[in-house]
């Protein structure tokens, strides 16, 4: 716990010391991680000097979890047990999944309660989440060892076009991996920051996004250090997969296969679609070899194969472009990122569409972790004087279910981020005394074509006249774009609060006894974990409180509150390097209460101090 | 945490004179200080008390500037300062002329939808649509300026009526997009 930092550009509010910080792009096809070292972003290699992960999880036993290239080559091998792609199950349901394509070389599990479908392995029955924290795991230990020691915190990033359920998701596993997240980022912004604060770019930039999984289109504005997202979309279900299937469906047509394949076959099919996929970003036409039959793919064939998809990327952008009231030719750059824009057509179609010729001088797989590892080191505190801000948005508007299952917006997309909104609604019965809320996400008026987010209900509401009862539903968005929702009836006050919970999501006794299963056998670990994380946090209130009370102690605070909180101090210090985690956290708890009302009266005199800031001379000067 | 120390209004927030007319460059500006000041990524090493003051804080900073920056809101949110009430949900307009002029240019949306090519056509429509809608918004702020309120209210009910109009053609571009 550390005091309010309201500090002037420029001026660092306390002595510099490095905190370890890491950027992480958990992909569909490849993650990856960097980090600020002496300066520059980089991402690191691993020992084999290789800096993209195959995102992909072999569950050969309890015991024997691979994770990376040498889970890929489990894939043809023993397919039920190598789960690849799962970040398209990410909070998501089996409806979605079964969306995803007819055939799944997977054998799922369906939770009763309608929740995310688990994978049966023979390490057990693995969620979609644990899979992905495997993969964090490998990243985080590469980090730490890299870095030299336990990591501060990281930013991870998300498809701009996540819903609710798919961050919450994405949240869960790096909390499953026993690691602090900063923030979650779009990463068509981590896309733009690696762009912008490499060249100094001021304007309009488009970010194309079309990885192996997702895609997403942003449109931002850069001036003076400041990103600020006009509009994100997207398509949470398309991506460099999608071509992948497009050409394995081709390849089984043309070697006359059923579409009863078994699972080893499946796969086979796809790694070669893949590899001809590859072959044709520069090359005129690819030689297939799988399954016994042995053909050519030419670049036109693929082109055509390719095409149907290309063209729903380019309905996003439009709309994109539209959503954020800026004019197609007020767009000074276009940025693209991920793999599956090293097609040729990709970049066609693009430059085409925006009439401008595509940047991609930044190693489109590289440019997210690089923009995120950069937001990483601002968030964890080691640039203070740094004039670098993001405003985003969220992709999808979120409302409640009114009369007759249609949706009432409450919070539009696009719409700026931290946001707050409420609305009033009344009973529609005489004497109802309480109201169920259906929190919902999406654009469509029907509520079965939105995502139902959670329900809750309002009870004890005074028996009054229809329509005279006064129900105040406040939707709130942190700057995660997580979301949280109260509902308060204004004659009595009664208040209910959720914090939205998908139930596409885990619970948080499921993440719970997930986290006790994996420290069981890492307990040393975790307890030298703490003990760090403790002295770092007493250090930092350490810094922080003396820094405030030289600043504007003697001002806000009188003679006894003042020597009270210097008597605090002077203890907190004494125990800052202890070796007993109990008596540093039982120090902090002391010193924290004792500051408590220090910190609300800096916060409000900064609050009045903003708002005097303008007054009418100095706007009479400005104008 | 003492929320009420907040409650200024929108315009006091930016340090901008209440009024119809303002200067969008120094909105702008304003509005990115105050982010630089209170974004809770500013605030990472707050107490969890301080960043949840910090996120709504921000939240009505981002709301303010979403009201003062459409003309159509910030409309709405001058009558709503007015002590008397002027906004009325179900505001009927009593304008014959402009209601007519309403039906025809629905009939002409109506009729474009059929067309097989209606791009042009709803291109020409969105300018001309457009266009009255500046006519009107200047209206309004000749009223409002004067302190016709009443007349004021009036308007605004216009303006959202051109306003709702131009939302469908939106609409009506993204049905086109979806099918093509």
């Amino acid at each position: 716990m550390v005091l309010l930092q309201i500090s002037e550009p420029g001026k660092s509010p306390s002595p510099h010391l490095h905190r370890r910080a890491a950027g992480i792009d958990l992909g569909t096809t490849n993650s990856l991680v960097a980090s600020i070292r002496s300066g520059t972003p980089e991402v690191l290699l691993d020992s084999d000097s290789q800096h993209l992960l195959p995102s992909v999880v072999y569950f050969g036993s309890i015991s024997e979890v691979l994770v990376g290239q040498k889970a890929y080559l489990k894939s043809s091998v023993d397919p039920l047990n190598t789960l690849s792609s799962v970040k398209r199950f990410m909070g998501r349901g089996i409806k979605d999944i079964k969306k995803l394509g007819s055939q799944l070389p997977y054998d799922f599990l369906i939770p009763a309660d309608g929740g995310m479908p688990k994978f049966k392995t023979s390490a057990g029955e693995i969620s979609p989440v644990e899979a992905s924290a495997e993969i964090l795991k490998v990243l985080l230990s590469r980090a730490e060892e890299s870095l030299g020691g336990i990591l501060d915190g990281i930013v991870l990033t998300v498809p701009a076009y996540f819903d609710e359920t798919q961050r919450q998701a994405t949240k869960a596993a790096a909390t499953l991996a026993g690691v602090k997240v900063l923030r979650l980022l779009n990463e068509p912004t981590a896309a733009a920051i690696a762009y912008g604060l490499d060249q100094d770019r001021e304007g309009i930039i488009a970010v194309y996004d079309f990885g192996g999984g997702t895609f997403d289109v942003s449109i931002l504005r850069l001036s003076s250090g400041v990103f600020q997202v006009l509009s994100t979309g997207g398509d949470s279900s398309l991506g460099g997969d999608d071509i992948d299937r497009a050409v394995a469906k081709w390849i089984c047509e043309r070697a006359c296969l059923n579409d009863n394949l078994n699972p080893s076959l499946q796969r086979e099919l796809l790694v070669a679609a893949r590899q001809a996929k590859e072959v044709l970003t520069s090359s005129k036409y690819a030689e297939i070899n799988v399954a016994g039959w042995i053909g050519s793919l030419e670049i036109e064939v693929f082109e055509s194969l390719v095409a149907p998809l290309i063209e729903k990327t380019l309905v996003c952008c439009k709309r994109a472009v539209r959503d954020s009231g800026i004019k197609l030719t007020d767009i000074t750059d276009i940025v693209m990122v991920g793999g599956s824009t090293k097609s040729q057509i990709v970049h066609k179609k693009v430059a085409e569409t925006f009439n401008k010729k595509p940047l991609a001088d930044i190693d489109p797989d590289r440019v997210v972790a690089i923009g995120a590892a950069i937001q990483a080191d601002v968030l964890v505190g080691n640039k203070p004087e740094d004039d670098m801000l993001l405003l985003d948005v969220i992709p999808l508007s979120l409302g409640i279910e009114t009369m007759g299952g249609l949706m009432e917006k409450i919070i539009y997309r696009n719409t700026t981020i931290p946001i707050s909104k409420s609305q009033e609604f009344t009973t529609f019965k005489d004497g109802q005394t309480a109201m169920s809320i259906h929190v919902l996400q999406g654009e469509r008026e029907l509520i079965s074509n939105c995502r139902s987010l959670a329900r809750f209900e309002l009870k004890k509401i005074p028996p009054l006249t229809a329509g005279s009862a006064k129900i105040l539903v406040t939707f709130q968005v942190d700057a995660d774009g997580l979301l949280s929702v109260s509902a308060k009836e204004m004659t009595s006050g009664i208040e209910s609060f959720i914090e939205v919970k998908p139930s596409f999501g885990l619970k948080d006794q499921d993440i719970a006894r997930m986290l006790q299963e994996s420290y069981g056998n890492a307990k040393e670990d975790m307890l030298i974990r703490a003990l760090r994380e403790h002295q770092v946090d007493a250090g930092r209130l350490y810094e922080d409180l003396l820094v405030a009370l030289k600043k504007d102690g003697r001002e806000l605070l009188n003679n006894d509150e003042y020597n009270c909180l210097n008597l605090a101090l002077v203890d907190l210090k004494d125990v800052c390097n202890d070796e007993d985690c109990r008596k540093i956290s039982q120090q902090i708890e002391i010193t924290s209460r004792a500051s408590e009302e220090f910190a609300s009266r800096r916060m409000n005199v900064s609050i009045k101090k903003a708002l005097a800031g303008y007054n009418i001379d100095d706007l009479e000067n400005e104008v | 945490m003492k929320n009420t120390e907040f409650s200024c209004d929108y315009f006091e927030l930016f340090g901008l004179p209440i009024s119809y007319e303002i200067d969008l460059v120094l909105l702008e500006k304003r509005y990115q200080e105050l982010q630089f000041k209170f974004h809770p990524d500013r605030h990472m090493r707050s107490t969890p008390q301080e960043q949840h003051l910090a996120v709504q804080y921000v939240s009505l900073i981002n709301q303010a500037y979403i009201e003062l920056k459409s003309t159509l809101f910030r409309a709405r949110y001058l009558l709503s300062l007015q002590e008397k009430s002027y906004l009325n949900d179900s505001y009927t307009l009593h304008d014959s002329k402009f209601l007519m002029e309403q039906i025809e240019l629905r009939d002409e949306l109506a009729e474009i939808c059929q067309l097989t090519d209606p791009c042009v056509a709803r291109g020409e429509l969105n300018h001309r649509v457009e266009k009255r809608y500046e006519e009107i918004k200047n209206i309004f702020k000749n009223h409002f300026s004067q302190g016709n309120f009443e007349l004021a209210a009036e308007t605004l009910a216009k303006m959202q009526f051109l306003d709702k109009f131009l939302t469908e053609l939106k609409q009506l571009d993204e049905e086109l997009e979806n099918l093509n």
